[in-house]
């Protein structure tokens, strides 16, 4: 033990350039420390469907924001004269019954569904951890906070949704703009009645990590109770969390499609997967393929997301990790 | 036992009135109006009468205390009446659909029956199917029929019954032309042709239903089986000289069938729910197609009552799953 210089300091998120190149012979012992996420890495690259899941959702995620940078014809654009034409060099997936060309649409309607299901995916997260956190932590909330839980799991939430989409459609689009207020009012909705698997997975694990040593520890040399949730609490029982942001965005690409497959969703100008599928269902006898393109595109990103969470669940357990 | 059961139940009532309540505020703010249809002759003096007639015009509180009274007191009365002949309720007031001015029990009634069947269909078609396959899942762990289980499922989770619905319909009504593609609820089944015609027009979305409920319920089962597998019983079991198929479809099967029994009792109102796409692509009128129907004409007080009676499955069958839990499982007692 001379070379002291040999050893990387634990820096938890340390990249891996840092390491030193080691000598051979005393190399298993001298071995610098692996970071945590070196090995979640490890372990999620042994998954195979998780690969495939993450490549395709990448793969999904940049052909529908830089697609439309490649394919410059706009979405809104109306050509009568090539209306229902089939697929051609110049309109590959075809062109709509207003010679709408079908790729661009796909394009901006996937633009609107990821990321409603992206930012949809963020609010329940924030509300579930932090209505987990706060009932787990704090003794005297857990009652009040579970009860308002499991009255949320009561609740009969896709007639919910498409009440409320009744209701606050006008308001919030006078307030917002059409676009943009539905965009809000579709994100809230889905973030409000979506937080509470999270909820219920944060609080049983801070309930078991607030007994622990270090706590304790971190207690007794005077940690004000902000500093232990955001320090020592958050940052454990970040793996339960992210497993439920990604089943987060596949319910809630799901749920914004059934809203508008229900016609109840985003307007027809201003189109979403779930919309183009609706749309495409009048013409389900003549051109099929005008539903199955918008059906696959859904149905692809919610299959590479479950299986992207499914890896993730395999790769932060560390009871399976390194086997 | 008994003791859980009787507290769970009172503690169900206030739960219950909580989510009327909040389903009665959301609507209060709704913007329809039930007079927007009116001819414009008719003076306001009587369409002021007409609100009044259809229960509006009063207070807030007034109302949800009517519409509770009406929803709890006089609609059990009318049932009573009907299997019985008597006449308890006659000459009050029901709870009153905007959209056809009758009351909106009775033509739940009339829509329940064609959602039962083929949702419940669906339901029994898919714990046939699930079981099977989660439980030779789990005894060949990592085999093929496993990753094909699996891959199945994931299909089942992610591709949602529009999409599903839509694309069987292309190919079994379009292309192939063997189904019909729209549910015809008129058909009487009194002969062979009929029940032929009957089961035709229900295999779409009994199996559209039915692949999503698989999917859930073989991971489910799976996973129960797995948990079992490896625990201490099932060697002493092959260690006494059972047979494989005692060991597995006897001793393990009966363990592993405690949650799964919990998650189908918890299932069966998601299926009320989920089923509502389902019935609105096959264009079966049931309580789902009611529902939509009656948000976009702006019938609240059908929204309110159907939406009300989805929240009592969902607390009646949460009841349902907890006890069965506590009578199949010694090890768990409530009290």
């Amino acid at each position: 033990m001379t070379d002291k210089d040999r050893f990387v300091p634990d820096e938890g998120l340390a990249p891996a350039s840092t390491v030193l190149p080691a000598a051979d012979v005393v190399e298993e012992f001298t071995a610098p420390p692996r970071s945590q996420w070196r090995d979640v890495w490890d372990q999620f690259k042994t998954h195979k469907g998780a690969m495939v899941g993450a490549m395709l959702f990448i793969f999904i995620v940049a052909a529908v924001y830089l697609g439309p940078f490649l394919w410059t014809i706009d979405p809104t654009q109306i050509d009568i004269r090539a209306r229902n034409q089939g697929p051609s060099w110049a309109h590959p997936f075809g062109t709509d019954q207003l010679g709408r060309d079908i790729m661009a649409r796909m394009m901006s309607g996937g633009q609107t569904s990821v990321s409603v299901g992206i930012t949809a995916m963020l609010l329940a997260l924030f509300l579930g951890s932090f209505i987990g956190v706060v009932a787990g932590f704090f003794k005297r909330l857990d009652g009040p906070l579970m009860r308002l839980t499991d009255l949320f799991l009561a609740l009969p939430l896709l007639p919910l949704l498409l009440v409320m989409m009744l209701l606050f459609r006008e308001p919030l689009s006078a307030a917002f703009g059409l676009e943009r207020g539905i965009f809000i009012l579709i994100v809230c909705a889905i973030g409000i009645t979506s937080w509470m698997p999270t909820a219920r997975i944060v609080r049983g694990d801070v309930l078991a990590i607030k007994e622990r040593e270090f706590v304790l520890a971190a207690r007794s040399i005077g940690t004000s109770n902000t500093q232990i949730i955001t320090r020592h609490i958050l940052p454990n029982v970040l793996s339960p969390i992210m497993v439920s942001a990604t089943l987060g965005i596949a319910t809630a690409i799901i749920t914004e499609s059934a809203l508008s497959f229900l016609g109840l969703g985003f307007p027809p100008d201003f189109p979403t997967w779930g919309r183009l599928l609706f749309d495409g269902v009048d013409y389900l006898q003549q051109y099929p393929e005008r539903v199955f393109w918008p059906g696959l595109a859904i149905s692809l990103t919610v299959l590479s997301v479950n299986y992207l969470g499914d890896g993730l669940r395999d790769a932060l357990d560390p009871r399976i990790r390194g086997r | 036992m008994l003791n859980f059961t009787i507290r769970r139940l009172i503690l169900a009532v206030p739960t219950l009135l909580f989510i009327s309540l909040v389903i009665f505020l959301l609507l209060e703010l709704a913007p329809g109006d039930p007079m927007a249809q009116v001819p414009l002759t008719v003076p306001p003096e009587v369409k002021e009468k007409m609100r009044e007639a259809l229960g509006l015009g009063q207070p807030m509180h007034i109302r949800f205390w009517k519409w509770i009274v009406q929803f709890f007191w006089i609609e059990p009365q009318v049932l009573v009446d009907h299997i019985f002949g008597t006449t308890f309720s006659a000459g009050d007031l029901r709870v009153i659909s905007w959209q056809t001015r009758s009351p909106v029990m009775d033509i739940v009634i009339q829509r329940i029956p064609q959602t039962l069947w083929v949702v419940g269909t669906a339901y029994v078609v898919a714990i046939l199917i699930a079981l099977p396959i989660g439980i030779y899942s789990a005894y060949r762990q990592y085999s093929w029929f496993d990753q094909m289980g699996t891959f199945v499922s994931m299909i089942g989770f992610s591709v949602p019954p529009f999409f599903s619905g839509v694309l069987v319909i292309v190919i079994f009504s379009v292309q192939l032309g063997w189904f019909p593609s729209i549910y015809d609820t008129t058909l009487v089944v009194n002969s062979w042709d009929s029940f032929i015609l009957q089961l035709k027009q229900m295999i779409m979305p009994v199996m559209v239903l039915a692949l999503q409920i698989t999917a859930q319920l073989s991971r489910f089962m799976r996973a129960s089986m797995l948990d079992n597998l490896n625990q201490d019983y099932v060697r002493t079991a092959r260690a006494k000289g059972l047979s494989e198929y005692t060991v597995v479809m006897v001793h393990v099967l009966r363990n592993s069938m405690i949650p799964v029994v919990t998650v189908i009792a918890l299932g069966i109102p998601a299926i009320f729910g989920g089923a509502i796409i389902t019935e609105q692509v096959f264009k079966v009128n049931g309580i789902g197609q009611l529902l939509i129907g009656a948000i976009q004409a702006n019938d609240l007080p059908m929204v309110q009552t159907l939406t009300f009676i989805f929240a009592v499955l969902i607390v009646l069958f949460n009841l349902i799953a907890d006890v069965l839990y506590g009578i199949l499982d010694p090890r768990i007692r409530y009290d």
